[in-house]
């Protein structure tokens, strides 16, 4: 289901978390609201979701007016950066919530949860409690408990922010196919970069209250709108006072068109990549080449290039 | 009270050698010698040493019987209010803001620092025949001074702090994360209360309720002065009433009742001490 927000502003006291926010989520996407903390992208979330009622503005969800509507009967699945896992209940009861509250069957209650139990593989740990598991499976158990009830929309706020790399790393993967099977529409707020570009389909940049770009991921990391955007989602240089990603950056040794002299100051050697620090008239930068590069060209400190952006 | 009987984490203990823990621990000894054990042990001792006749005559007199009902009437249903009171307080001031919210919480804990003689005073004042709602109340044809209203308002108000104080810790620990998880999944107000909150704070409230009742059996000073001590016919002594009453008047009886209540009252606290330890275990 689509998801619409309409100049939505949020204040709490003198801040402004929301400042005429307009979003346009299509249904069945995976989406990101990506951007630096307090820049009010949970808040956003939180307003779509119903747990903060906007100062101004609309939200609707599937072409319903949902402004007014009480979380508890816009029928979205929420996901908690801290699980926020019902510590007195078991992994089955935990994710039979939702089901429960709508007074659905006894055996239809256990046949769906088993099968998101498989789906989220905690089968085995059914009966354990949340405080028996790993922050991983509580992770995926609230995944399962979100979905349980078939909501209209999935909304996760950081929701791999508690977690160590490699399980992050794991369970965006797992999100990605998750949602390539179950199809719901779904928003998750990141300040990872890499998470955005690696997980959605569409990013959504918000700063300062402000959205400051809406794009593919290749949209957003080649085509930013701002130097904001563009320094949010990756490494940048600035080359003739004007700013760069450090592999756009073609390294000659003799002079073409457009280039500005420069030399090289240290080199350092990351694996296949090859850092170079260089000093111009203009200022320092530095310049991603690959091993290859850097040995065709020998590069040594002290080594006078020319330099020239390629986009 | 339980903490005091919890024991020590490893790391607390001290080497035997410091002379420092020699001379604590003779402080906590003699402390709970003196004020405690031996002052219990002689009424213990004075409630038995007449015999059993003698005890059964003392717990079963009219006078006893009554008093002993009206304390578990007043305390059942001063702990029945204190409770409910308690758990929407500490709600209050934990998931709401307002204006004065600090100011609730500090007026609410003040039955604990005033003295229950003046809380049974205030009442009188307010609810007494010429208070300012006991003469309408009166006309009305309902007495709560007197009367067993008065004496469940003013146990009430002596424990109402000790089912909040254990509540609202435990409120501002789980935070509203799991009652917001319930909130989305579409649990109403209702519903997020009693599956979700209650069950939480369920050891934290028991022993609260458990705490309450032993204050509210034990209550003496505000309910003296609102119930006006009123023994024979219309009795509204309750067992600690009687037991001054029967000490004043050299009457036989009063190391019994004693004996009752205390044997109440540290069977509460075992029951909460041992909550307290579940809960800390698990």
């Amino acid at each position: 289901m689509s998801i619409q927000a309409n100049g939505v502003t949020k204040r709490f006291g003198a801040f402004v978390a929301l400042d005429d926010v307009d979003l346009d989520v299509h249904a069945g996407a995976l989406t990101a609201l990506l951007g630096p903390s307090g820049g009010g992208k949970s808040t956003l979330l939180r307003v779509i979701g119903g747990l903060e009622t906007p100062d101004a503005g609309e939200v609707s969800i599937a072409g319903r007016d949902m402004t007014r509507v009480p979380a508890h009967e816009r029928n979205v699945g929420f996901v908690f950066q801290h699980y926020a896992a019902f510590q007195h209940l078991s992994v089955f009861r935990n994710v039979a919530f939702g089901l429960e509250i709508r007074r659905r069957p006894k055996a239809e209650v256990r046949r769906r949860v088993n099968e998101l139990l498989e789906l989220v593989h905690l089968e085995e740990l059914a009966d354990r409690k949340p405080a028996q598991l790993s922050g991983g499976q509580r992770q995926r158990m609230a995944l399962a408990r979100a979905l349980a009830a078939e909501p209209s929309v999935l909304l996760l706020d950081e929701p791999f922010g508690a977690l160590d790399t490699k399980v992050r790393r794991e369970l965006r993967g797992w999100l990605r196919a998750l949602h390539d099977e179950v199809h719901v529409t779904t928003v998750f707020v990141t300040h990872d970069q890499e998470e955005a570009l690696e997980v959605a389909d569409e990013i959504v940049v918000v700063n300062n209250g402000k959205v400051e770009q809406v794009g593919s991921p290749s949209d957003l990391y080649d085509k930013p709108a701002n130097d904001f955007v563009m320094e949010f989602m990756g490494p940048v240089t600035r080359l003739g006072g004007r700013l760069v990603r450090p592999h756009d950056v073609q390294v000659t040794a003799a002079h073409v068109d457009g280039a500005v002299p420069g030399r090289v100051a240290r080199l350092q050697r990351i694996g296949f990549e090859v850092r170079a620090d260089v000093t111009t008239a203009d200022g320092d930068l530095w310049v991603q080449l690959t091993r290859g590069q850097a040995d065709t060209l020998e590069l040594t400190p002290g080594s006078d290039v020319w330099l020239r952006a390629v986009v | 009270m339980a903490d005091t009987l919890a024991p020590a984490r490893p790391s607390a203990i001290r080497p035997a050698r410091s002379a420092g823990r020699i001379a604590l621990r003779t402080v906590g000894l003699a402390y709970v010698g003196v004020l405690v054990l031996v002052p219990l042990g002689i009424i213990t001792w004075r409630a038995l040493s007449p015999g059993m006749p003698a005890f059964w005559a003392a717990i079963s007199s009219e006078q006893a019987v009554t008093a002993f009902r009206l304390t578990a009437e007043v305390a059942f249903a001063s702990v029945l209010l204190g409770t409910t009171f308690g758990v929407a307080l500490g709600i209050l001031l934990t998931r709401y803001h307002f204006v004065g919210r600090r100011l609730l919480g500090v007026l609410a804990d003040l039955p604990m620092a005033v003295s229950p003689i003046v809380a049974g005073l205030a009442l009188v004042l307010v609810y007494g025949r010429n208070g300012w709602f006991g003469g309408p109340l009166e006309a009305a044809g309902i007495s709560i001074i007197y009367a067993v209203p008065g004496m469940i308002l003013a146990t009430t108000f002596v424990s109402l702090p000790l089912v909040l104080r254990e509540v609202v810790p435990v409120l501002q620990e789980i935070g509203t994360d799991q009652e917001q998880a319930a909130r989305v999944l579409g649990a109403g107000g209702w519903h997020t209360f009693w599956r979700i909150t209650v069950p939480t704070i369920r050891p934290a409230l028991t022993y609260g309720v458990v705490l309450a009742l032993a204050r509210c059996v034990g209550e003496f000073g505000a309910v003296a002065v609102v119930s006006g001590n009123v023994s024979g016919t219309g009795q509204t002594q309750t067992t600690t009433l009687v037991i001054a009453e029967r000490v004043q008047q050299m009457e036989p009886g009063a190391y019994q009742l004693a004996f009752v209540l205390i044997v109440t009252t540290v069977a509460a606290l075992l029951v909460a001490a041992n909550i307290r330890r579940k809960d800390e275990l698990s």
